[in-house]
């Protein structure tokens, strides 16, 4: 009953409609969102539709005719991303006090969405650019807002955002990069590895200890280029983000004003993992965006391409992998549209429906792109189809900003009533150090196996619990 | 000189869609079938507002005739900075059978009633393709035209426009007030920002119907058939010029 929609009306049109074999690279146009069983306008208000309508637009005309020569030159599109910004996409859910949009979550998801249509990694860094721009304007008081969030909205100067350490991922808490004070500076030593924009960007979002171990001990500086003593590793290759340099991030005794520090010593944490909710719904909208391009892609092809005496869209087993493809496309939006709206009304599970939305979209995302490059046969590992490009620069959402699981669990609460029910609510208090109780751990990992089985493919688990101060 | 520009803006189906032909044969889709503006009608939009940008037009008035889908069109306008609008509800068997005819009366009761300056519209609809509704629109309103206009100047004694014709550019001076229709080249149609579609929330969108413009929507056009273009057919190679020749004898092409 899925699958009669889309799926017998392209049997129906199967031969009648096909286009010559000469659309080897799909026209940017395909992926405006014309199918209307996945159309990602479906249950939007007006103004939210025209928010959705430019964005498309504009990822249409201006990025995507871009998309392969950017990854393949491996070019970092500042004069796109700043006629974005000019548009509003440059501090999207910043106050419009400091030349923000004041949108909600949910109209930045919408957007992302669309742009990531037209280039993935693009998108992704406007996406954490947009992440450090909210997080000076939440956290940082009227001297910091009025400093640096006009110049970020306008993509005048770019961001980036330094959690990451070559000891410290998934174990964010632990990372280790020093701040210590001295008079009105702090100095700075350590590293940060995997920054996106990194060596390109002006600002930097830096998390770094100015206290105890632990979270408790982690504030959060602002430090811009050409501060002395700030220096950047070699560029990374990657597989794909090829559009956004990726760099470490390198202190030798680096001297930042206390005035740079967003909110109060210890608080560093706290806010990045708040700038990282946002951050993960906007991935995860990313991801979105690539798999609605895949899905078009790969029914143009089933439209166009012959086997066995006619087209591939008469094949009943390519219908129904279709039809999967677009049940989960419609499933992970609504799921990442419903965690938008959660965090903008501050749910009190909305960091939960966060991490789920991320966890879930970003994994089946990556399927329905990687699906539909099976679809495409031998021309699909070509690097002249678009549908590789967003395979590879999706994959890498399923690793960045929080890796596998990460559903909050009420470790406390799991431990105190001995029950494997899923209670996701933020733990208030707890020792940082002490992960894995053991009363809790059986618990634990019959709960994981049941997430396992029932929610997810198998993969190797790694577990990730956060204690939030 | 300063004024209301009227711009008239449709809704027609999105460029980039497959068009299907109805069963029936009667129309095309249009059930579930993604909608925008006219691409014509946002290089006229774009070009009313830039003439208020240049303080040259002091209001601009987008106008769409159609159901209550139109209003979304009018809003999209609306963000790229016209000021107000007007829907003409037309809906069920009259949007049908609606024509250049009834919307150029229509346009023209509607710009006696604003006391506009200028008319700009495109200069075909995607859909239709008829290039009609701005040269009878100028023919109700007895007003001169320029039409294909890929360069427009509003000048103390007229407009000159440049207009896109077979055999080049050709250059005309026309008195206002004046019907405008938009060619590719006359500029490129801005994004609207983010901002101006949440400003365009707050301007308003009159109703209006024909009848209190009093206008006759009766169509003096009936469709018989819709059918798609005949399928491309391949083609043949020969051998020698004699072969051609003959073979195009054959055809009854020469």
């Amino acid at each position: 009953m899925a699958v009669v929609g889309p799926l017998s009306r392209i049997a129906r049109i199967g031969s009648t409609f096909c286009r010559n074999n000469s659309l080897i690279f799909s026209r940017s146009s395909q992926r405006r969102g014309i199918v209307s069983c996945i159309d990602p306008s479906h249950g939007l208000t007006d103004e939210q539709k025209e928010f959705q309508k430019v964005a498309f637009d504009f990822a249409a005309n201006e990025m995507a005719p871009h998309m392969a020569d950017w990854d393949q030159k491996e070019i970092f599109p500042v004069e796109t991303m700043r006629k974005a910004a000019q548009l509003g996409f440059g501090g999207i859910y910043v106050q419009p006090d400091v030349g923000g949009s004041g949108l909600s979550r949910l109209d930045t998801s919408i957007i992302f969405e669309a742009l990531s249509t037209g280039c993935v990694s693009t998108t992704a860094y406007i996406s954490i650019h947009n992440m450090c721009a909210w997080m000076i304007d939440t956290f940082g008081n009227n001297e910091q807002r009025e400093k640096f969030c006009p110049d970020l909205c306008s993509m005048e100067k770019f961001a980036s955002y330094c959690l990451t350490e070559p000891g410290s991922g998934s174990d964010a808490a632990s990372l280790l990069t020093s701040a210590q004070k001295k008079g009105d500076h702090y100095i700075l030593n350590g590293s940060k590895a995997f920054i996106s924009g990194g060596g390109d960007t002006d600002v930097y979002v830096v998390m770094c200890r100015t206290g105890v171990k632990g979270p408790k001990g982690i504030s959060c500086l602002v430090v811009e280029k050409g501060t002395p003593g700030l220096s950047f590793g070699k560029k990374e290759k990657k597989v794909g983000w090829n559009s956004q340099p990726t760099r470490a991030v390198i202190f030798e005794d680096c001297e930042v004003p206390v005035t740079n520090r967003l909110g109060e010593e210890g608080q560093g944490f706290n806010i990045a993992m708040k700038g990282l909710n946002g951050g993960r719904i906007n991935i995860a909208s990313c991801s979105l965006g690539a798999a609605h391009a895949s899905v078009l892609l790969a029914r143009d092809h089933l439209l166009v391409r012959k086997q066995f005496g006619e087209a591939l869209a008469n094949n009943q087993y390519l219908q129904f992998k279709l039809a999967e493809m677009a049940t989960k496309l419609v499933a992970s939006r609504l799921l990442v549209r419903e965690a938008a709206k959660a965090l903008q009304e501050n749910h009190p599970d909305a960091v939960s429906l966060c991490s789920m939305a991320k966890l879930f979209v970003t994994d089946e995302c990556f399927n329905i792109c990687n699906q539909a490059l099976q679809m495409h046969g031998g021309y699909g590992y070509l690097k002249d189809y678009a549908v590789q490009q967003f395979v590879r620069d999706i994959r890498v959402h399923q690793i960045l900003e929080g890796q596998f699981v990460l559903l909050f669990v009420k470790m406390t609460a799991i431990s105190r009533t001995k029950t494997a029910s899923l209670d996701l609510c933020r733990n208030q208090r707890g020792d940082e150090d002490d992960h894995l109780q053991k009363s809790a751990d059986g618990i634990l990992m019959s709960l994981f196996s049941w997430i396992t089985r029932t929610f997810l493919q198998h993969h190797m688990w790694s577990l990730c619990v956060y204690w939030l101060t | 000189m300063s004024g209301r520009v009227l711009v008239g803006v449709k809704r027609v189906i999105d460029y980039a869609v497959k068009i299907r032909v109805k069963p029936d044969h009667s129309g095309v889709v249009t059930d579930g079938v993604k909608h925008s503006m006219n691409p014509f009608c946002e290089i006229a939009v774009e070009e009313a507002v830039k003439l208020k940008e240049k303080k040259l037009m002091k209001e601009v008035v987008v106008v769409s005739c159609g159901p209550q889908q139109s209003q979304e069109t009018i809003r999209t306008a609306l963000a790229m900075g016209a000021d107000r609008g007007i829907h003409v509800e037309v809906s069920g068997k009259d949007y049908e059978t609606l024509g250049p005819l009834q919307v150029s009366k229509i346009l023209a009761a509607l710009a006696k009633k604003e006391d506009a300056q200028l008319i700009i519209l495109g200069k075909q609809a995607i859909d239709d393709d008829c290039n009609q509704t701005g040269q009878m629109t100028a023919a109700l309103l007895d007003w001169p035209q320029g039409t294909f206009a890929s360069e427009v100047s509003l000048e103390k004694d007229g407009i000159k426009v440049v207009r896109e014709i077979d055999g080049g550019l050709e250059t005309i001076k026309i008195s206002t007030p004046a019907v405008l229709t938009a060619d590719l080249r006359l500029n490129t149609p801005r994004y609207a920002t983010l901002p101006n579609i949440m400003k365009a929330k707050k301007k308003k969108i009159a109703n209006v119907k024909p009848a209190d413009l009093g206008v006759d929507l009766t169509s003096r056009l009936e469709v018989l058939r819709v059918d798609e273009p005949p399928q491309r057919q391949a083609g043949m190679k020969v051998e020698t010029v004699d072969d051609l020749v003959s073979k195009l004898k054959d055809a009854g092409k020469v």
